[in-house]
């Protein structure tokens, strides 16, 4: 699993790669949180293209990137969200709460 | 219903384990020649029935987790996660959707999940004793087979 940032004006976007599970999600948020604070963005992408797996820690991680975006008078999007990953966020009716699309970061 | 083959596997409760514990659930059910869907659908409920065990079961102490793994006749896989930890007082409260007593990276969606992705599922728990989580899922048999 890998956590990567770029910068573009106020927009921030952050690439998850790998596997998320309850192993890897406290690191995710820890990282997410500190990449919010010092770049304090308008817009957070979350690119989920590279993700090979997740179970109920990436909601967990979405909701929590999704507080502290609305709490900074941002906005989430995530992009790429492969397949299995979509149908967790499903279960959890995520797509009600959170906006994502279907393509790329620069979709 | 007829066990034709069987795994069982013990792993301490580290979280490093759940990776490879959806792994081998995974290998495990290749021989029923599932889809990808239904591959990933069991490498989810397997996940979220381990981590479960690995964060509440034990939270203290580090304790042993056992996945069966069974193919039962009529092309029926079953996992059973079972841990001897601190158990459920209420399981029913448990699994509530977005009820948890974990830390901020659980959502409390864990049971929802497993009873989305597996076609049953079966919670059995007591205080002091340890929780055992059974889910079964037919995988269809596809034509040409």
């Amino acid at each position: 699993m890998s956590l990567t940032c770029r910068e573009q004006g106020r927009a921030l976007t952050a690439r998850v790669s790998g596997e998320l599970d309850h192993h890897r999600a406290r690191e995710v948020m820890e990282e997410l949180d500190r990449r919010i604070d010092e770049s304090r963005p308008r817009e957070l992408t979350l690119d989920l293209s590279g993700l090979t797996f997740t179970d109920s820690s990436g909601i967990a991680v979405l909701l929590r990137a999704q507080r502290r975006m609305v709490q900074a008078g941002g906005s989430l999007r995530v992009a790429g969200a492969p397949p299995q990953a979509r149908k967790v966020f499903q279960a959890a009716g995520l797509e009600r709460l959170i906006r994502f699309e279907p393509g790329g970061p620069d979709t | 219903m007829k066990v034709e083959n069987q795994v069982t596997l013990e792993f301490p409760s580290r979280s490093a384990n759940e990776g490879f514990a959806r792994a081998a659930a995974a290998c495990f059910a290749a021989q029923l020649d599932p889809t990808l869907e239904e591959i990933n659908d069991i490498k989810t409920a397997v996940s979220e029935a381990v981590t479960n065990a690995i964060v509440h079961a034990y939270p203290d102490t580090l304790g042993s987790v056992t996945m069966k793994l069974r193919v039962r006749e009529d092309h029926v896989l079953e996992i059973v996660v079972k841990d001897r930890g601190v158990g459920i007082a209420d399981v029913e409260q448990a699994r509530t959707p977005l009820f948890t007593t974990g830390g901020e990276e659980r959502s409390g969606m864990g049971f929802t999940i497993m009873e989305s992705f597996m076609d049953t599922l079966k919670v059995r728990s007591a205080p002091g004793k340890g929780t055992t989580v059974t889910m079964r899922r037919k995988i269809a048999r596809r034509a040409g087979r």
